[in-house]
C-alpha cells in the first residue's frame, strides 16, 4: 500500500477538478458528496498506509523528476515515514470531519461547490507539503496552502473587509515564504540537494565542511517561513482577520493543519535545527512571547472566532516553545492533541454562529445551553482539553511541553504557566458567556435558536471522543514505560533535548499544571457569571486592541511605505518616468509640426527633392564607398 | 574613324539636340515632335547595336502609338505656347543645375567603375527576331503572360478613370416608374 | 568602341529628362520627359546586350515598353481627368497633398 501513496493526494486533487471545473452546473449535495468522498477515500488509504509504516516500514516513492539540471536533480518524491505519516491521518481524518461538517453548514451558500473545489485543493496542497520527499514538494505545497488560505479566507469577497483580510492574510505569508525561499536556496546551494534524505544524511556524516553559522542561517530562515504560516510574533496579526473566512475554514486551515505546517517543517529538520543551537534559543523564546502575548489579547476579546483564533495563535506559541527546546515529537504531539481540540472548538463555535444566524459577539449570546445541549457538551469538552484539565488531551501535551522547557530554560517555563493559566482562564470565560446564564440577545434570536443538524453535530461528537482519548498516545514517561508517539516518532524525528528530569519533579510539575488549570479554569467560570460589560480602560483596553500591533504596524511599515510611494509617485512617476515618455511624444510633435511644413503638395518641388536625393546618395556611395 | 562611328556620332547629336528640345520649346506640339525626332535617333541607335527588332518595335510602339496617343491628348487640350504654364526663371536654373550635378556625380562616379567592356563591329543574331522569340518564349513566359493581365488592368484603369462621371442633373429612375 | 560612350549618352538622355522634369509645370511634358528617361534606360540595355552577347536584356526592353505603354494610358486618363476639373495641366494647381 505504501506505493500507493500517491492516491492520497491525488483524491483531493480529482475532487478540485470536477468541483473546480463543473462548479456552475454540479448540485449542491453533490458537489460535497464529492468533496467529503475525495477525502474519506484519501483517510483510507492513509489509514492503511499508517499501519504499515508502524510495523517499520517507510518509503520514498518517485513519481517523475521534476527538475534536472546539471547535478542537480529534484524529483517529484513522496516520503512516507512516520512524521508524514501522523499528518497525513491528522489531514485527511479531521478534514473528512470537517468536509462532512461543511455539507451541512455552507448548504445556504450558493457558492458551496466552488467552497468544497477550494477545500479540496487545499487537502491536496497540504498533502502535498507534508508528502513531499524534498524542500521544493513542501514549497509547493506550502505556496498551495496559502493560496487556498488566501482564497477561503476572502470566500464571501463582496464584503470588502474580508477580501482586504484575505489579502492581509497573503501577504503575511508572503514574507515568511520568502525566508523559507531564502533558505532552501541556502541548502541548495551548501549542500546542493533539497531531498531530506540526501541532506539530512550529509548532516549525519558531516562530510560537507560547512560552517557553523551557515546551519544557522539555514535554520532561522527556515523558521521565518514558519513564523509567517505559524502566526508567530512578528507575523501573527492575520490568523485573527483570517477568521473571516466560513467557520469550517476556520478549524481545517487555520487551526487543526495549516498554520501547523511550520511546526512539521520545523520536526522535519530536526537533525538541521540540533546543529544549530542559537536557531533554536530564538524559535524557543519566539514561541514563549507568542504564546504570552496572544494569551493577554484573548482575555479580552468578544467575538467568539477571535478568542479561538488568539488561543490558536497561543498554542502554536506552545509548539513552537516545544520545538525551542528540541522536543519535537512533543511539539508534534501537541499539533495533534490541538488538531482534535481545536477543530471541535471551531466546529462548535460554528454551530453556535448558525443557530445566532451570524452573530459572533459574545456579549449577545449567554444561556445557549439549553437550546443546543451536544453543542454544549462537546464545546465544554473542548475547554478541558485546551485548558489542560488532567485526563483530557490537552493536558498530556501541554504538560509535556512544560516539562520539557522546565529542564532546558526556566525562564521559558515561567511563561508558559502563565500563558497557561489564562488559557484555562479565558477559554471558561468563553464557555461561560456563550452557554450559561441568561440569553442577552434579541427576542427574535431567541425564538430562532435551534440544535444543528447531525452532519454537524456528528463531527463534533467525533471529535470531542478524540479530544478526550487523544492523550493517551503519549502518555508521560512517569505513568508508562515509553512514550508510544515520541516512540513511533523516532524513526524519523531526532530530539535534540537531552535532560532528563527525575520522577519527582515531573510529578511535581504535573501537579502545578494541573493545579493551575483547574484554579484558573474555575476561577474563570466564576469570575464570569453574572457578567457586565463596562468600557475596558487601561490595560484591558490596551488588551482589547490586540496590544495595538495593527496599529503599530500601520505607523511602522504600512504608513511609510505609502508615503515613499506616494512621493515616488510625485517624484520619480509623474515627473521623472512621465515627463521623459510624454516629453518624448511632445518632442516628436513638435518636431512633426516643423517638418510638415517640409510637405508643400506641390508635385515639382517633390521631384525636386527626388534628384537631390539621388544626387546625394551618387555622391556618397562615389566619395566614402567608392 | 569608319561608318559605324560616323553614324554614332550623327545619332548622338541628333538624339541629345532633339531632347534638349523636348525640354526647351514652349509649344507642347513641338516638344512631341522633338519627342519623336529623339525616338527614331535612338532606333538608329538600336540598328547600329544590332537590336533590329527592337529598333522596329520602338518607332511602332513609341513613335507610333504612344506619342500619338499625346499629340491626340494635347490637341483635345487645345494646348499651345500661349497657354503654356512657365516656372520662374530661378527655378529653372536650379532644375538645370541639379540635373547637371545629377549627371556629374554619376560620372564620376562611373569613372571610378571597372566597366570596360568594347563593342564589337561584327554582326551577329542576338536581336532578330527568331533568337529573340526564343529567350521570351522559353526564359521569359511567366513574365510575359502576367504582362497581359498588366495591360488588361490598366485598360479598365484607363477606361474608369476616363469615363465621364455621372452628371447630377440627370433626373435619377426610379424603380415604381418601371 | 568602349561601352563607355553609350553609358555617356544615356546619362546624358536620363538627365535632360530630369531637367525637364524639374523645369517644366505642364503635366504632358514631365510625362514626356519620364518616357524620354524611360528611353535613355532601354538604350543601355540594349549597348549591354550587345556587350555581353546576351538576349535577355533586350527582353527587359520589351518588358519595359510593355509597362511604359500601360502607363502612358493610365497616365495620360489622369491628365485627361485633372484637365477637365480645373482646366489646366499645370502641375501647381495640384497641391492637395498638402492636406
Amino acid at each position: 500500500m505504501i506505493q500507493f501513496v500517491y492516491l492520497v493526494p491525488l483524491f483531493p486533487l480529482l475532487g478540485f477538478l470536477i468541483n473546480g471545473f463543473g462548479w456552475r452546473t454540479i448540485p449542491k449535495s453533490l458537489g460535497g458528496i464529492i468533496g467529503s468522498a475525495s477525502v474519506l477515500a484519501s483517510f483510507v488509504v492513509s489509514l492503511l498506509i499508517f499501519f504499515e509504516v508502524k510495523n517499520g516500514a517507510n518509503a520514498t516513492v518517485t513519481l517523475f523528476d521534476f527538475i534536472q539540471t546539471g547535478k542537480l536533480s529534484i524529483p517529484l518524491a513522496f516520503r512516507v515515514d512516520s512524521l508524514s505519516s501522523v499528518f497525513l491521518l491528522i489531514i485527511t481524518g479531521i478534514g473528512f470531519l470537517i468536509h462532512v461538517y461543511s455539507t451541512s453548514y455552507m448548504h445556504e451558500d450558493e457558492g458551496m461547490v466552488k467552497y468544497f473545489a477550494y477545500l479540496n485543493l487545499f487537502v491536496f496542497s497540504m498533502l502535498l507539503l507534508v508528502l513531499g520527499a524534498n524542500y521544493l514538494v513542501m514549497y509547493m505545497g506550502w505556496e498551495g496552502v496559502g493560496l487556498c488560505s488566501y482564497l477561503l479566507i476572502g470566500f464571501w469577497y463582496k464584503n470588502n473587509d474580508f477580501a482586504s483580510a484575505g489579502r492581509k492574510a497573503f501577504v503575511m505569508n508572503r514574507i515568511g515564504d520568502l525566508g523559507f525561499l531564502v533558505g532552501m536556496l541556502l541548502i541548495l546551494f551548501n549542500f546542493g540537494t533539497l531531498t531530506y534524505t540526501d541532506f539530512f544524511g550529509q548532516l549525519n556524516n558531516g562530510l560537507e565542511p560547512v560552517r557553523n553559522s551557515v546551519y544557522n542561517w539555514i535554520a532561522i530562515c527556515l523558521f521565518i517561513g514558519a513564523v509567517g504560516k505559524s502566526a508567530q510574533i512578528p507575523l501573527f496579526t492575520w490568523l485573527p482577520d483570517a477568521m473571516a473566512g466560513p467557520t469550517p475554514v476556520s478549524a481545517l486551515i487555520h487551526a487543526a493543519t495549516m498554520v501547523t505546517a511550520g511546526v512539521y517543517m520545523i520536526a522535519r529538520s530536526s537533525l538541521l535545527y540540533n546543529l544549530a543551537p542559537d536557531a533554536l534559543q530564538i524559535v524557543g523564546w519566539i514561541g514563549a512571547a507568542t504564546a504570552f502575548m496572544a494569551a493577554t489579547i484573548a482575555i479580552k476579546q468578544y467575538d467568539i472566532k477571535k478568542v479561538l483564533a488568539y488561543s490558536t495563535v497561543s498554542q502554536l506559541g506552545f509548539m513552537f516553545m516545544a520545538l525551542g527546546m528540541g522536543a519535537y515529537t512533543t511539539a508534534v504531539f501537541h499539533v495533534m492533541t490541538h488538531a482534535f481540540f481545536k477543530a471541535l472548538l471551531f466546529l462548535g463555535s460554528g454551530s453556535v454562529i448558525h443557530a445566532m444566524s451570524g452573530e459572533q459577539d459574545i456579549r449577545k449570546m449567554g444561556g445557549l445551553g439549553k437550546h443546543m445541549r451536544t453543542t454544549q457538551i462537546t464545546f465544554l469538552i473542548g475547554c478541558l482539553a485546551i485548558a489542560g484539565i488532567p485526563f483530557f488531551s490537552g493536558f498530556f501535551s501541554k504538560d509535556e511541553i512544560l516539562a520539557s522547557t522546565f529542564a532546558q530554560n526556566k525562564m521559558i517555563y515561567a511563561i508558559g504557566i502563565i500563558s497557561a493559566m489564562m488559557t484555562a482562564f479565558y477559554m471558561f470565560r468563553l464557555y461561560t458567556l456563550t452557554f450559561t446564564g441568561k440569553f442577552r440577545g434579541t427576542h427574535e434570536q431567541e425564538h430562532h435558536l435551534h440544535e444543528s443538524p447531525a452532519a454537524i453535530t456528528i463531527p463534533l461528537v467525533l471529535l470531542a471522543v478524540l479530544s478526550i482519548i487523544g492523550g493517551y498516545i503519549g502518555l508521560p514517561a512517569v505513568i508508562t514505560e515509553h512514550h508510544t508517539l515520541a516512540h513511533f516518532l523516532s524513526s524519523s524525528v531526532t530530539n535534540g533535548l537531552t535532560a532528563h528530569l527525575s520522577h519527582q519533579t515531573e510529578w511535581m510539575l504535573i501537579g502545578i499544571s494541573s493545579f493551575i488549570a483547574i484554579a484558573f479554569s474555575i476561577y474563570g467560570y466564576m469570575a464570569n457569571r453574572q457578567p457586565n460589560f463596562v468600557p475596558n480602560s487601561g490595560l484591558a483596553k490596551v488588551l482589547e486592541n490586540k496590544w495595538y500591533v495593527d496599529e503599530l504596524y500601520d505607523a511602522l511599515v504600512v504608513r511609510p511605505i505609502n508615503e515613499l510611494s506616494a512621493l515616488l509617485d510625485r517624484f520619480v512617476e509623474r515627473m521623472g518616468i512621465d515627463g521623459f515618455v510624454n516629453g518624448v511624444g511632445k518632442s516628436v510633435r513638435w518636431g512633426s509640426d516643423r517638418m510638415r511644413l517640409l510637405q508643400t503638395g506641390q508635385v515639382g518641388f517633390y521631384i525636386f527633392i527626388l534628384v537631390l536625393g539621388m544626387t546625394v546618395l551618387f555622391a556618397l556611395g562615389f566619395f566614402w564607398i567608392g | 574613324m569608319d561608318l559605324f562611328e560616323i553614324l554614332f556620332w550623327i545619332l548622338t547629336i541628333g538624339a541629345i539636340s532633339s531632347a534638349l528640345g523636348v525640354i526647351l520649346s514652349r509649344n507642347p506640339i513641338n516638344s512631341v515632335i522633338c519627342l519623336i525626332a529623339t525616338f527614331f535617333a535612338i532606333s538608329g541607335h538600336y540598328v547600329l547595336l544590332n537590336a533590329q527588332f527592337l529598333a522596329v518595335v520602338n518607332i511602332i510602339v513609341y513613335a507610333g502609338a504612344i506619342m500619338v496617343l499625346f499629340l491626340f491628348v494635347i490637341m483635345l487640350m487645345n494646348l499651345n505656347a500661349d497657354v503654356e504654364p512657365q516656372k520662374s526663371r530661378l527655378v529653372q536654373f536650379a532644375g538645370i543645375i541639379s540635373g547637371g550635378i545629377l549627371f556629374l556625380v554619376i560620372l564620376a562616379a562611373l569613372r571610378d567603375s571597372k566597366i570596360n567592356g568594347v563593342l564589337e563591329k561584327s554582326s551577329n543574331s542576338v536581336g532578330l527576331i527568331e533568337n529573340l522569340g526564343k529567350t521570351l518564349f522559353q526564359n521569359y513566359v511567366l513574365p510575359f503572360e502576367i504582362s497581359s493581365v498588366l495591360f488588361l488592368s490598366a485598360m479598365i484603369g484607363a477606361m474608369v478613370i476616363g469615363k465621364k462621371e455621372p452628371s447630377n442633373d440627370l433626373p435619377e429612375r426610379s424603380p415604381n416608374q418601371n | 568602341m568602349p561601352i563607355q560612350y553609350y553609358l555617356f549618352l544615356s546619362f546624358a538622355l536620363f538627365c535632360i529628362g530630369i531637367m525637364g522634369a524639374l523645369m517644366r509645370r505642364n503635366a504632358i511634358i514631365i510625362f514626356m520627359c519620364i518616357e524620354l528617361m524611360l528611353n535613355a534606360v532601354n538604350l543601355l540595355l540594349v549597348a549591354f546586350s550587345k556587350m555581353y552577347n546576351d538576349a535577355s536584356s533586350q527582353i527587359f526592353v520589351f518588358f519595359i515598353m510593355v509597362v511604359a505603354a500601360a502607363e502612358v494610358a493610365v497616365g495620360l486618363a489622369v491628365i485627361v481627368m485633372m484637365y477637365r476639373r480645373v482646366h489646366s495641366v499645370d502641375i501647381n494647381i495640384l497641391n492637395r497633398l498638402k492636406h
